[in-house]
């Protein structure tokens, strides 16, 4: 870990002028995914500008029923959060299946969503990556990739994003709010993460030194359900093999509202508009949402070693909306 | 006088428990003599090569770096028995982790940073690290791990097999595994003019010292290893590894005490590992089940430092009876990180196969699975015609389906169901030899009343200490309280090391005679003088040897229920229930955690741990705990060990077998059997993760 | 602006307030164990993966690996070695002991510290992934809560079962 200087401003505006000043700094939120990659040698700061003195670390519902939540409020407190668990379970739901209570009382809304790839070439700095170290090439095509990317990829990197929060956030149609040195703007969250093409490198459509100030969500569509599920190797402290966040309304046996994302099969949260279009108005069947997934998944180019995700996340998919439709509570007690 | 609660066979709670909840208890790196300095090692990165070049400039421009460590300027080393202790010795490159150098530095954080800034250059040859069933490589070894030749052939197997009326023939593959004991592998080390003293993690203390006395070519009695608390080792810490060496060479070169541990993600290449196995397993019988032949094949590979053979073949010798049999291992030896011992080496990925087999043998001769074990039961060991000095593997069979509630069972697959999960249920047999060691101990008597036992054995959480005491306590007639135990220094009575399950009947044993002449000595003093009174005993080769004439092993039966989310593929053990024959339970409390939690490790294995070594790069790919996943709390639901009474006078004054490893044998046979009788699906390939089951 | 390496932190481990200057680069771990001699919380694996280095910051557990010392500062820090009040053990460490819920010991400080912080999660109301949402907090304890509750603390000794069970008694 190279020697960098340490700041703590208590502005965000200061927060963003000390990043526009060193092009090798970097926010420090929680650390848990900045200061693993900074031991691993991927990240080298010369500067870390700690948002730990921000003003931006409470959730608010506002009057038109949505959401902002401040970007360095601490995952378990998200999940905590009242309003989310009574209007928004897929949200509790999702970072509730992440990472460990640990890390997500440490971990930050803004960090969760800026965490980088789990892709293991990408972690070992001896190795080639072009995410890391673009045009050195992309061992993982040929080599380990069970839990690389199914769609959206390119020849150039197969890496997923590893955040559980991105994929439920992707189907609530957050939205983003960032200040630049350009000052303030908001970018919906599918729009903030990037599919790699030719430049896996570049993972997201912030401006250099950009700070994500909070999230908003809007109110939540009239009788909705919502839900999250994630498979994994092991029970629990495991990331994704994929997983599904859905948001879903019936009247008489119609889908009259859907939002579905993906999760751990692209570089972003996968959202599946295809899916929700061929679902819309129609019947809210398991054999429906299963054709529906089938049409998402024609765009599927899976690697020798992770074909299974296709099937994985169709099933996946299909059970939680099929869940939501009949009103199942998903049997999360003991040992899933 | 004797205490009721001093007997052996009490739930004695671990004498170190406080320490041990309290923070208190200190581990290897948890000691920093004054004026200590860290060390950070670096692995090769190429897998087959040469250094070229080492540019350490940038490195040592940092002030607070005091030395890097290469091939080039290292402090010597003699020749030791294990060549991956030859640390810094070449520019040779074996493979991929091969530590090729060693920063010091005032700091820890200055010592990890100046790491990351060497600058090593190789000349890189083509390496060779895919195992192929067909590797021209392959050849026959004449012995596996623990001195069993590698092949025996009994009767003629192929007439057998072809004439059986019935056959299965399955391969079964095994990738590898690693140890990852929760405490790295970690040393510090001081010297004082030509003393040597290490507190390392280890399993056995005398043989590190034995190894840093070869090394450094110094009488054994300028070396002291300190291992009071050990974090694991599940064999990866049973020979002197590299933190220890490197440290005691970065403590001479600076003249500082050096900490050193090792970083988790390095641990894959330079501690060992369980080698991966493909075994071919061969079963003829005759319909009523009753087996005819027996074939297990093994091929596995090893480093080409070094030969080292999963015996996994060996307890084909040992379980069933069958007139016909061959059991043989080939190994390939790669450009890959050298195996070694990880919990129950040959006996974890041999029963894995073999158990696999018999459910496979049982499902074609439509029997019940432990009906067949029953018929197969044999009168003498199969291998070598040896009396068993004790087996009680039907009894375990038998009380495991009652506890379990095995019956009655539909042995049809893919009947059982709840909501979208199928449910099955699935039995192993497992097995376990016992090993005993030579070793030696002293037991003292105070004037004050009370005792102490000096042994150098090692706890490395098998509850070793108290165990000791309640042995000593035994002999003496005195309640536990009373007998202080001190243990994990080189300086004690010589001791054999914690591994092969051999720790307590190795330990207890001299224990046991040194104790029994203290209470002799004081029976005859009336009084303890005010120096205290003390007496010392070894066992030799004589002692170890009296019994061979019998096969001597442990037995137990595993069970398992699982379920099977078939959208999703996910496998989870709804419980695990094991009972075991292992001679004299000495302590129920402690040997249920060893028994409970080699099953956990079985249940890891079958359902998680995954390792790949990577064809390009040719190390293991998933060396973090995050993406070698063991098993975490969740994962872990019912789990329950139990034991049935075994008399066996032919194993040592206490009456014992080892129970380490035997917890692990058969489990992920168990599981994977339960697999196939939920969902009809044969996992031949470990471990059964979602896209094993999904993709079928 | 002045670039230092190195900063001035106030912490209060263990209820002692200390002043250091520390490298920024040092992890809260580093300074407990290498520092301030408070070995308790241990280096697992140094990337936030096993659990074996849980403290309490500020009364809710982290993995004290991953978080720069610096950044803590004016934090109040609680380590296995603070829980005890002098001779008696917090009820958790003794729930450990009673029920053997160890074995080589060193993933245990870390356990009992997520322990801690666990049991104040789950009173506060908190939910876990395996959390009925209808339940109203605080959440009762039973062993699926915990052992999802409990998971991000590996024990390769596979002493889980023990585990659960003290935390289970530490929570009635
Ligand atoms: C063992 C392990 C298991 C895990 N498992 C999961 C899992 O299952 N699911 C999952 O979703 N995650 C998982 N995680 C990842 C974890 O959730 C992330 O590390 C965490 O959410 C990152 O948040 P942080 O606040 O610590 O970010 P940091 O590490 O502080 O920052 C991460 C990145 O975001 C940038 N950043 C942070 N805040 C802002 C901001 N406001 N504006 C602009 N940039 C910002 C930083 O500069 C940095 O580049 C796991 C992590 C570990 C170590
Ligand atoms: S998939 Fe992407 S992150 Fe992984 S090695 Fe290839 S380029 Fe790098
Ligand atoms: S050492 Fe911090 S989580 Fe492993
Ligand atoms: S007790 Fe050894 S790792 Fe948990």
């Amino acid at each position: 870990m190279k020697e960098f200087a340490y700041h703590r401003p208590t502005d965000a505006a200061s927060a963003v002028a000390l990043l526009a000043q060193s092009p090798g700094a970097r926010y420090l939120a929680g650390g848990t995914n900045l200061v693993d990659l900074m031991k691993l040698g991927v990240e080298t700061p010369d500067l870390l500008v700690d948002l730990g003195a921000l003003p931006f670390t409470t959730v608010e519902p506002l009057t038109d029923g949505g959401l902002c939540i401040g970007a360095g409020v601490r995952n378990s407190d998200l999940a905590a959060h009242p309003y989310v668990r009574a209007h928004h379970p897929v949200l509790s739901q999702a970072l509730l299946s992440g990472a460990s209570g640990q890390l997500r009382n440490a971990a930050t809304v803004g960090g969760n969503l800026l965490q980088r790839t789990r892709c293991l070439y990408f972690q070992d700095v001896t190795k080639p990556c072009n995410k890391r170290l673009p045009g050195t090439g992309c061992p993982a095509r040929t080599g380990v990739h069970r839990d690389l990317a199914v769609l959206g990829a390119s020849g150039h990197c197969v890496a997923t994003h590893p955040s559980d929060l991105a994929v439920a956030l992707a189907a609530l149609d957050a939205t983003v709010d960032t200040l630049s040195a350009t000052g303030p703007r908001t970018l919906s969250i599918n729009r903030l993460h990037r599919l790699p093409g030719n430049h896996p490198d570049h993972e997201h459509r912030l401006l250099p030194g950009e700070l994500i100030l909070s999230v908003g969500l809007p109110a939540p569509a009239p009788d909705t359900r919502s839900g999250y599920r994630k498979v994994r190797d092991r029970a629990s402290f495991a990331f994704a093999l994929a997983s599904a966040a859905a948001v879903l309304a019936v009247e008489d046996g119609r889908v009259t509202h859907v939002a579905l994302a993906l999760g751990a099969l692209a570089a972003k949260p996968w959202r599946a508009t295809t899916a929700e279009q061929a679902l819309l108005g129609g019947p809210a069947t398991e054999a429906a949402f299963g054709r529906a997934l089938d049409l998402e998944l024609t765009a599927a180019e899976p690697l020798p070693g992770n074909g299974f995700k296709v099937p994985l996340a169709r099933n996946l998919a299909t059970r939680l909306l099929t869940d939501l439709a009949t009103g199942e509570q998903a049997p999360r007690r003991e040992t899933r | 006088m004797t205490d009721p609660k001093a007997a052996l066979g009490a739930p004695l709670a671990r004498l170190e428990g406080r320490d041990k909840v309290t923070g208190r208890a200190r581990y290897a790196n948890d000691h920093t003599p004054p004026g200590s300095v860290f060390a950070w090692p670096v692995p090769a990165t190429v897998a087959r090569g040469e250094i070229t070049a080492i540019d350490d400039r940038q490195a040592l421009a940092h002030p607070a770096v005091l030395a890097v460590l290469t091939h080039l300027n290292a402090p010597p080393l003699a020749e030791a028995e294990d060549p991956t202790l030859a640390l810094l010795q070449s520019p040779q490159v074996a493979y991929r982790g091969q530590y090729v150098a060693l920063v010091v530095a005032e700091t820890l954080e200055a010592a990890r940073t100046a790491a990351a800034e060497l600058r090593i250059s190789y000349r890189s040859e083509r390496h060779d690290v895919v195992l192929t069933d067909d590797h021209p490589g392959i050849y026959a070894p004449e012995l596996a791990n623990a001195g069993y030749p590698a092949d025996r052939e009994r009767g003629d197997f192929d007439t057998a097999f072809e004439s059986a009326e019935v056959r299965t023939d399955a391969v079964y593959r095994i990738g590898p595994l690693h140890n990852h004991p929760m405490e790295p592998h970690a040393a510090t080390a001081v010297w004082d003019g030509d003393r040597l003293t290490v507190y390392d993690s280890c399993q056995g203390g005398n043989s590190v010292q034995q190894t840093l006395a070869t090394l450094f070519a110094l009488p054994h009695s300028q070396i002291l290893v300190i291992s009071e608390h050990v974090g694991g080792g599940f064999g990866s810490k049973g020979t002197a590894r590299p933190q220890a060496v490197l440290a005691a060479m970065a403590a001479r070169t600076v003249r500082r005490p050096v900490k050193l541990a090792l970083p988790r993600a390095q641990l894959c290449a330079v501690v060992g590992h369980r080698a991966p196995t493909v075994q071919r397993v061969r079963l003829a019988a005759r319909s009523d089940g009753r087996l005819h032949g027996v074939a297990h094949e093994v091929l596995t590979r090893s480093s080409t430092l070094s030969e080292f053979v999963e015996q996994a073949a060996v307890p084909a010798r040992v379980m069933y009876a069958s007139p016909h049999s061959r059991t043989t291992h080939r190994v390939v030896r790669q450009d890959v990180p050298a195996p070694s011992w990880m919990r129950a080496p040959g006996e974890c990925p041999g029963m894995f196969a073999l158990e696999s087999a018999m459910d496979e043998l049982a499902q074609a001769c439509g029997l019940d699975p432990i009906e067949l074990r029953l018929r197969n039961e044999p009168e003498l060991e199969p291998d070598s015609g040896r009396p068993f000095s004790s087996r009680h593997l039907t009894d375990c069979l038998r009380e495991g389906a009652r506890r379990f509630g095995w019956y009655p069972r539909d042995p049809e697959p893919r009947r059982r169901s709840r909501g979208r999960l199928l449910i099955g249920s699935g039995v192993a047999a497992s097995t376990y030899p016992v090993y005993v060691a030579p070793s030696s101990a002293e037991v003292r008597a105070e004037a004050d009343g009370s005792f102490t036992v000096l042994i150098n054995a090692t706890d490395i959480g098998t509850g070793a200490r108290t165990v000791l005491a309640q042995i000593a306590a035994h002999v003496l007639g005195v309640a536990t309280d009373r007998v202080g135990v001190e243990i994990g220094r080189s300086d004690l009575p010589p001791a054999s090391l914690a591994g092969g399950s051999s720790g307590t009947a190795s330990w207890g044993w001299p224990v046991h005679r040194a104790a029994t002449a203290l209470r002799e000595d004081l029976a005859r003093h009336g009084e303890v003088p005010a120096g205290g009174l003390a007496a010392r005993a070894a066992t030799g080769a004589e002692d170890l040897a009296a019994s061979r004439s019998f096969a001597r092993h442990a037995f137990g039966a595993q069970f398992a229920e699982v379920q099977v989310d078939m959208d999703t593929g996910e496998t989870r053990v709804r419980r695990l229930l094991g009972v075991f024959a292992a001679g004299r339970i000495l302590n129920p409390r402690t040997a249920r955690a060893q028994l409970l939690g080699g099953m956990i490790m079985g249940q890891s294995m079958a359902l998680s741990e995954h390792s790949t070594l990577d064809p390009e790069f040719g190390d293991h790919a998933e060396r973090d705990l995050a993406s070698y996943q063991v098993a975490v709390h969740a994962d872990v639901t019912d789990v329950q060990a139990y034991w049935i009474e075994e008399e066996d006078p032919h194993l040592n004054p206490m009456g014992s077998k080892g129970i380490g490893e035997l917890g692990i044998v058969g489990t992920a046979a168990a599981i994977t059997n339960a697999v196939h009788h939920a969902t009809g699906i044969r996992v031949r390939d470990l471990p059964a993760t979602p896209d094993v089951l999904l993709g079928r | 602006m002045e670039y230092t390496f190195s900063t001035e932190v106030a912490l209060r481990v263990n209820g002692e307030d200390h002043a250091l200057l520390l490298d920024n680069r040092s992890t809260l771990l580093d300074v407990l164990r290498e520092r301030l001699g408070l070995t308790g919380a241990k280096k697992g694996c140094d990337h936030g993966q096993c659990g074996a280095c849980t403290v309490l910051v500020d009364g809710r557990r982290m993995n004290s690996c991953l978080l720069l010392a610096v950044a803590q500062h004016g934090r109040s820090v609680t380590t296995v070695e603070g829980l005890a009040e002098g001779d008696t053990l917090h009820p958790v460490q003794q729930a450990f002991l009673d029920h053997d819920a160890y074995q080589c010991g060193f993933c245990t400080p870390g356990q009992i510290c997520s322990a801690v912080g666990a049991l104040a999660e789950a009173r506060a109301g908190r939910p876990s992934a395996v959390t009925d949402p209808a339940e109203d907090p605080p959440v009762p304890l039973d062993g699926p809560e915990i052992r999802e509750r409990m998971s991000g603390n590996l024990c390769r000794c596979g002493a889980y079962p023990g585990i659960v069970r003290a935390v289970m008694e530490a929570a009635s």
